[in-house]
């Protein structure tokens, strides 16, 4: 009896001692990102870049449609950044001030890639997962449809779509949201196929999970960090695509602007000594893919500290 | 004679095998991965299946389970079979067996709660329970398999390779099944950890009243826990018999062989001198010999092994075997002279 | 003179989470064509003590003591001096036999490349010489076989592969590392019997890792147990097995079930093995230990020897250990704190 007694007591105070809290597999990444030097320098990078798309307005003396007369036809002389008038970025070739122009293409630009990468991840995230895992005949069916898209030269397609339905920032987010899953869901797949077989897969269909559920639950949790290495270098790769079609003046529509329409005109006039119109930009444009690159690795290595 | 919680009469599985560069219309092969095995289990028993590997004791109980297709016959103690039931229809049974698998920690979700990963099968076929009774039952669950409750937000990668394997336990038992298919559950676990978790199963059995069906490589583990022992090669059954009778007096010529090459924890065994050694290597399964599947390693085999399958017989210890009994010494220096060769 | 003589030898690692000591000061001898068993459960440090005589540590690991083979020193030795050394005197053979063979490589050309680089062998001879030595090793149909890739070849079969290639060179010692644990008994039992009969033909010396007490109690002469990164206890493997001097050398034989013998409850070791990152102060069994004693937890108890060629490292007094005879304030422990 007393042995009993000694028990339950244990037992009693155990159940109220206190929960201990867990380290997650996501806090142990976390530590080892904030450890990582070049990461935590791109991640300052991009939140500058980022507090600058959002807040660069307040800033700005001139609107981005402004036209300032006083400069216009003399840029190269007056046009120039100085803190004096208020262009803090210098003006653009009609006299539009560059730093309100910058700040706009800034935020085109990030939202084109954050936009276009999101996409991916949720698409690409469920059509590939979805794929892998029921696998069989659903899987060659799903797979071979990303094949087909994949097959066609999106570039080209992307230029026709915009050049017959017009040049329009809707246009370009479908195009780029068309093409931009589909490598993801590929990746995704192969990542499936090889958690599928482990053990705690088995033992969900054991004891009779849903598939639903097998693959919100325990599937997708276990490919996030696949997918967030991915889509922090998916992000860059969207702006470079818009880039290059603003570049090649198929972007978007003036007066919106964005990192490619700006460097695309800076380079237009940089022999008649404006250089300023295609430093500024392209430093944005430099720094945030530099960032993104850093970030990237850094959540590689600390989603998947075994690859080191 | 109670009816038994689980029998089984001629379960098969088969694997189609596809070819590298096997045009679509080309027909599959077939591999027997399980070939017509027939046992039965009374509540409250352990049944060790031992074999090596490529035998198919991991398939058995994956079809047992319902991961893979299998045909046959696999009556629950309801009269129901279980073979070939709608995925829906099996979910009533799914909540009576359960299984624990070979690697404690992968067969963890390492993005769940240690609390999450027991509560699974609990809200899986209790989806009206409340989240305060859920959690009460899984605390009071970890307790009982020797975790401390408190741990419940703890994610499995900070818990040693024992410890994973008390919550793959946690989580078969927390549904209350009337069977545990455990397959390799000790395998993966250091020696000192190893006999922990044995013990622990042995005593919530007891407890609880659990039948098993406990799946290893290792003969020394099995002898220990089980109470029937069955033997399979190559998909086959080749031997039954309550575990003492098995180990004392072993009547086919595999299981002599295999409990010869036991390695035994002490210096003054003389392995060298008691080893039956098996000529030549697994056959394939895609393969297998015609007639009885071990008659190419056998030391007794003779043409009719080769012509007629043997078939399970015997009352009580059963033996698949034309000529069962000791192996003689006249048998054995055969057997070595042949390995040798 | 001992064929190999290690002395004081640790190794730790650098990793993220600080420095892992994972062998310390371990001091060991081999003999001549001696089998010597080092036992240990995974994290004991044993297959670290390998990897650090044949000089085959990670980059981030650093081995510090003395190893001496033949009477030369061979840890920390320069590459040119160590390759020779592995190559002609010291061979390892691994658990899993693809660590040392090449995919995509015929055996025949593996092999006879050994041959011609290290003898100096013509291509034709190296190959002959690789037959033989396939021969040695059981393999049937060894000339016909020769020719093929290590994925054609059974599970025990590329055992037997390496084993041949490993004893090419004719070593005075062989260092196999669970050179069985992937295997089914039956393949043990072959590839075990193998390499006693090899051993005797070779006139080799053996190191024998393991964590199975069965196989070496079948094969060795000597044994050391490992456990937290040092020696235990070690000795003939008859006096050891009888009767274990050390509490953890008992505990382990007390948790394995026996095939020949009846017994009800195993009498498992509670707890779980030390984390190497965070070394204990004193004894690292201490945590799970029978025979615990108030100054376990502060001191380290060193290797003694206590009778002839058998020596521990215990605090607790020998006649206890041997007549089982626990503290009398022995407080029940519980398993399962992380």
């Amino acid at each position: 009896m007393v042995i009993e007694q000694e028990k339950m007591q244990r037992l009693a105070t155990r159940m109220v001692e206190e929960e201990v809290k867990g380290r997650s597999p996501w806090a142990d990444a976390r530590k080892r990102f904030l450890r990582n030097k070049a990461a935590m320098a791109g991640l300052v990078i991009l939140i500058l870049v980022a507090l600058f798309a959002l807040f660069g307005d307040m800033l700005a003396v001139w609107s981005n449609e402004e036209l300032d007369f006083s400069v216009m036809g003399q840029v190269a002389t007056m046009g120039a950044p100085s803190l004096e008038n208020g262009h803090y970025f210098g003006t653009d070739d009609l006299g539009r001030d560059l730093f309100s122009r910058t700040v706009q293409g800034t935020q085109i630009s990030l939202m084109v890639g954050i936009v276009g990468a999101g996409i991916a991840v949720i698409v690409g995230t469920l059509y590939g997962a979805t794929a892998g895992y029921v696998g069989g005949r659903t899987d060659q069916f799903m797979m071979r449809a990303v094949d087909i898209l994949m097959s066609v030269p999106y570039m080209f397609v992307l230029i026709l779509l915009l050049v017959m339905f017009g040049r329009s920032i809707a246009m370009l987010f479908l195009g780029i949201g068309l093409i931009s899953w589909l490598e993801m869901s590929r990746i995704v797949r192969g990542q499936t196929l090889s958690l599928k077989n482990r053990e705690f897969i088995e033992a969900a269909r054991a004891t009779g999970v849903s598939t639903w559920k097998i693959i919100i639950r325990h599937i997708v949790p276990n490919l996030l960090g696949v997918v967030a290495v991915y889509a922090t270098l998916l992000v860059p790769l969207m702006i470079l695509t818009e880039s290059f079609i603003s570049f090649l003046g198929l972007g978007v529509q003036e007066p919106l602007t964005s990192w490619g329409a700006l460097i695309s005109e800076g380079a237009g006039t940089m022999n008649y000594g404006t250089l300023w119109q295609l430093a500024f930009p392209l430093f944005f444009f430099v720094i945030t893919l530099f960032g993104f690159f850093f970030v990237g690795d850094g959540l590689r290595d600390a989603l998947d500290p075994k690859d080191r | 004679m109670t009816r038994p919680l689980l029998d089984v009469r001629d379960l098969r599985v088969t694997f189609h095998i596809r070819r590298e560069g096997d045009l679509p219309w080309t027909q599959p092969r077939e591999l027997h991965a399980v070939g017509g095995v027939d046992f039965s289990l009374a509540p409250g028993e352990t049944l060790g299946v031992v074999g090596e590997s490529g035998c198919g004791k991991s398939t058995l109980a994956r079809a047992l389970i319902g991961l893979v297709p299998a045909e046959g016959q696999a009556e629950w103690i309801d009269g129901k079979d279980l073979i070939g039931l709608s995925p829906r229809q099996m979910m009533k049974y799914r909540n009576d067996i359960q299984m624990v698998f070979q690697d404690p920690l992968a067969s963890l979700n390492p993005r769940m709660t240690v609390g999450q990963i027991i509560a699974e099968p609990l809200t899986t076929h209790h989806p009206g329970l409340k989240r305060a009774e859920v959690k009460e039952r899984v605390k009071a669950m970890m307790e009982k398999v020797g975790l401390l409750p408190n741990q419940i937000n703890r994610y499995p990668h900070e818990f040693s390779g024992g410890q994973c394997q008390r919550i793959g336990i946690a989580r078969a038992l927390i549904v209350e099944p009337k069977l545990i298919i455990c397959d390799e559950p000790v395998s993966a676990l250091d020696v000192s950890i190893q006999a922990q978790v044995i013990n622990l199963l042995i005593r919530l059995q007891r407890e609880l009243g659990l039948a098993l069906i406990f799946i290893a490589h290792d003969l020394s583990v099995v002898k220990h826990i089980s109470d029937r022992v069955m033997v399979l090669y190559l998909g086959r059954v080749m031997e039954i018999a309550s575990s003492d009778d098995l180990y004392a007096a072993p009547q086919h010529p595999y299981t002599q062989a295999l409990l010869s090459a036991v390695p035994v924890p002490d210096p003054a065994h003389d392995m060298a001198a008691s080893v039956v050694p098996l000529a030549g290597d697994l056959p394939s399964p895609l393969a297998p010999p015609s007639g009885c599947v071990f008659r190419t390693r056998c030391p007794r085999a003779t043409e009719r092994c080769a012509a007629e399958v043997p078939v399970l017989s015997g009352a009580g210890h059963q033996t698949a075997c034309h000529f069962p009994g000791p192996l003689t010494e006249a048998e054995i220096a055969f057997a070595r002279r042949t390995e040798a060769a | 003179m001992a064929l190999l003589d290690i002395n004081d030898l640790s190794v730790s690692f650098r990793t993220n989470d600080g420095v892992v000591q994972a062998v310390n000061n371990v001091s060991l001898s081999v003999d001549q064509g001696e089998t010597l068993g080092v036992v240990g459960e995974s994290g004991s440090g044993k297959s670290q003590l390998s990897f650090a005589i044949m000089g085959l540590l990670a980059r981030n690991g650093q081995a510090t003591g003395s190893v001496r083979f033949d009477g030369q020193e061979i840890l920390n030795a320069p590459p040119k001096i160590l390759n020779r050394i592995r190559a002609e005197k010291i061979a390892m053979i691994f658990q899993d036999p693809m660590t040392s063979l090449n995919p995509y490589m015929r055996v025949s050309d593996q092999m006879a490349e050994v041959l011609t680089l290290h003898k100096g062998m013509s291509r034709s001879k190296a190959v002959t010489e690789s037959v033989r030595m396939l021969d040695a090793v059981k393999i049937p149909d060894a000339k016909g076989r020769v020719r093929l890739y290590p994925h054609e070849f059974s599970g025990g079969m590329r055992q037997r592969v390496m084993i041949a290639m490993a004893l090419l060179c004719r070593p005075s010692l062989l260092i196999a590392d669970e050179p069985t644990t992937a295997l089914d008994v039956t393949v043990q039992a072959q590839i075990m019997t193998l390499l006693a009969e090899l051993r005797r033909e070779f006139g080799m010396a053996m190191i024998l890792i393991t964590h199975d007490l069965g196989v070496v109690a079948g094969s060795c002469e000597r044994v050391a147990v490992m456990y937290g990164g040092r020696i235990r206890e070690t000795g003939p493997v008859g006096p050891l097995f009888e009767a274990p001097a050390h509490p953890y050398t008992q505990g382990l034989l007390g948790a394995i079930p026996r095939i020949d013998q009846e017994g009800d409850e195993l009498s498992a070791i509670p707890g779980s093995p030390p984390n190497m990152t965070r070394p204990p102060a004193g004894c690292a069994f201490e945590p799970r230990c029978p025979y615990r004693r108030e100054d376990c937890a502060c001191q380290r108890p060193m290797l003694d020897a206590f009778a002839p060629a058998r020596a521990r490292a215990c605090f607790a007094p020998l006649d206890d250990v041997l007549q089982r005879r626990l503290p009398q304030a022995q407080t029940t422990m519980q398993g399962g704190q992380p």
